[in-house]
């Protein structure tokens, strides 16, 4: 979709084919029914992270009432419970992100995790001196610095895909940037600051075209678009799970089973491993071979009840009540005298990131947060994004199926009260 | 209940708007630096010492509207004092933005008293404390850029 409608063009009422029936979902969110400094929570800090319905919350305190044991060890009745409710979710995540094989999901603590095992696996047995890891302009830090830390050990060079300025990938340099010479290409499938929906399969061509793998940082895509790993084409796909209206500490990790079979282990600890000695160790088969320790059970438990709520909403509703979001949040900020809106690529996720003259973010963030409207204002880890547009920061709303045309109002006017405190 | 007029006063909007002493001393005797990475200020402080005096004091810096009106403030409270006065400011403006039970009188601090508001706003604080750490580092001839956060 286009966004950056000029002001006074009207959005056009969602038709009722596609209404999604957000009264009824937001009554699954215990937070959203909250007050803040006596006003209605406007939750607009999904991109940081999202909240939780009663079906997930519940889930995890069901399994410490009722599952709590250790998994894949125990050979009596609660152990055995609490391991099938784990594999479980492990089959499901793999329906989910629509991998070939279970064993092509390896349970990890979010997507900084994820992509740290990759770097650092595939960084000690694939990279030497003179090879290249290509990444995006727009990449989180978490996305970056994995990277450049297994350039740095390994002789490696890491080199950069650039974007324009509306923050859309620029497909003629990528072709020059990937080369014979790079053996990884990551990138975000939606970049967090600026709601760019990437053209991953393309990138996934080019890379292949030269032999590279490819990891997709799919943090801020899973919750909002149905994802096809095989579709994508990657070798790796990585999820958090407290940004999909699961718990926090944990994620998903995809792997084509091939590719993590090459790898060597992340961590070692129990349960990675098939026979120890003190001279030698050899390894469980994927994926345990890369879940060393006890895991976060709950957590995983809580991700499960996640994937399903999010599989059984009606998801081409949800596209088309968020896309109505963005572009009305976008008429409406567009309105506001000095406010210039950053990311206005043509295929983006409901984010909307935007500075104004004069006032830097973190007034505009304290100022709209006394109508309760929580927005995130910084540089939302990604510094060389704000370096190359040349601000210090932004002000980011990000929005979730459950945010209403109303929560945009309340931000439109907290936005025009920074402006009367702040005259241009 | 937190008030935003308590936090945005006029005068700290006008500050912000037009910083005073917001210049490099070629002359400076003491410089420091100060910034909060996280959130992005950033302050250069430029001091003038006769003796003990702060004969002048200039600041340049970019961030939030209370950290740039906090270090334009404080130039023109500290500028002509001895560094006993402007040590004595700094510990009593650091009472009143952190210490809902300071003893500090506000009348002691002139218009400085503009930002007893921003204790109510516990986030903020360190946006307000940049300039009289990074004034503190200066005057203790401190290599090290400093930090609130």
């Amino acid at each position: 979709m286009s966004v950056g409608a000029p002001a006074g063009t009207t959005v056009p009422p969602q038709t009722d084919a596609l209404r999604l029936d957000v009264a009824r979902l937001r009554a699954d969110f215990p937070i959203l029914q909250t007050t803040v400094r006596g006003k209605p929570l406007v939750y607009l800090d999904n991109a940081a992270t999202s909240q939780k319905p009663r079906a997930v919350i519940e889930a995890t305190d069901r399994y410490y009432r009722e599952q709590n044991a250790n998994i894949h060890r125990g050979v009596y009745w609660l152990s055995e419970q609490a391991t099938a409710a784990y594999e479980a979710v492990r089959a499901k995540a793999a329906r989910f992100l629509g991998a070939r094989e279970s064993r092509e999901i390896v349970f990890v603590r979010g997507t900084t995790e994820a992509i740290n095992l990759v770097a650092s696996s595939f960084g000690r047995s694939s990279l030497r001196p003179g090879d290249e890891v290509a990444i995006t302009a727009m990449e989180h830090h978490s996305n970056i610095v994995p990277w450049q830390l297994a350039c740095e050990e390994r002789g490696a060079q890491l080199r950069v895909i650039p974007m324009s300025r509306q923050g859309e990938l620029l497909l003629d340099e990528a072709r020059t940037v990937i080369g014979p010479r790079t053996k990884l290409v990551a990138l975000c499938h939606v970049s967090n600051s600026l709601g760019t929906i990437n053209p991953v399969a393309e990138i996934v061509r080019m890379a292949r075209s030269h032999g590279a793998a490819v990891l997709v940082d799919g943090a801020q895509a899973a919750p909002h678009m149905p994802v096809d790993v095989q579709a994508l084409g990657c070798d790796f796909y990585t999820v958090s799970g407290h940004k999909m209206f699961g718990p926090t500490g944990v994620g998903l990790l995809y792997g084509r089973a091939d590719r993590l079979e090459a790898l060597p282990p992340y961590q070692g600890g129990g349960d990675m491993i098939r026979t120890v000695t003190f001279e030698r160790t050899t390894f469980a088969p994927i994926p345990a071979k890369f879940e060393a320790g006890t895991p976060n059970i709950a957590g995983v438990i809580g991700l499960g009840a996640a994937i399903d709520y999010l599989e059984a909403l009606p998801r081409d509703a949800v596209t088309a009540h968020e896309h109505d979001l963005l572009r009305y949040a976008m008429e409406q900020l567009c309105d506001v005298p000095g406010l210039t809106p950053i990311g206005t690529a043509a295929h983006k996720a409901p984010v909307v990131s935007f500075t104004m003259d004069g006032v830097h973010p973190h007034d505009v963030g304290t100022i709209v947060d006394q109508d309760g409207v929580a927005v995130r204002t910084g540089h939302h880890c990604t510094q060389p994004v704000m370096d190359f547009l040349g601000i210090p920061a932004t002000t980011r709303a990000s929005f979730a199926f459950y945010n209403t045309r109303a929560d945009v109002d309340a931000l439109a006017r907290a936005v025009r009260r920074v402006r009367e405190i702040f005259p241009r | 209940m937190t008030d935003l007029s308590d936090l945005y006063q006029q005068i700290i909007v006008e500050h912000n708007r037009s910083p005073r002493n917001f210049k490099r001393l070629d002359d400076a005797t003491r410089t420091a630096a100060g910034d909060n990475p996280l959130c992005g200020d950033k302050i250069t402080l430029y001091v003038k010492l006769d003796g003990d005096v702060i004969s002048d004091i200039g600041f340049q810096g970019s961030g939030c509207a209370i950290s740039q009106s906090s270090a334009s403030l404080m130039t023109g409270a500290v500028k002509g004092k001895t560094v006993v006065e402007a040590e004595r400011l700094f510990h009593s403006f650091h009472a009143m933005v952190t210490d809902a039970h300071a003893m500090t009188d506000p009348m002691s601090l002139g218009k400085l008293a503009a930002f007893a508001g921003v204790r109510q706003f516990p986030s903020r604080v360190k946006c307000a404390n940049l300039a009289w750490h990074t004034l503190h580092a200066a005057l203790a001839a401190a290599a090290e850029p400093v930090s609130t956060e």
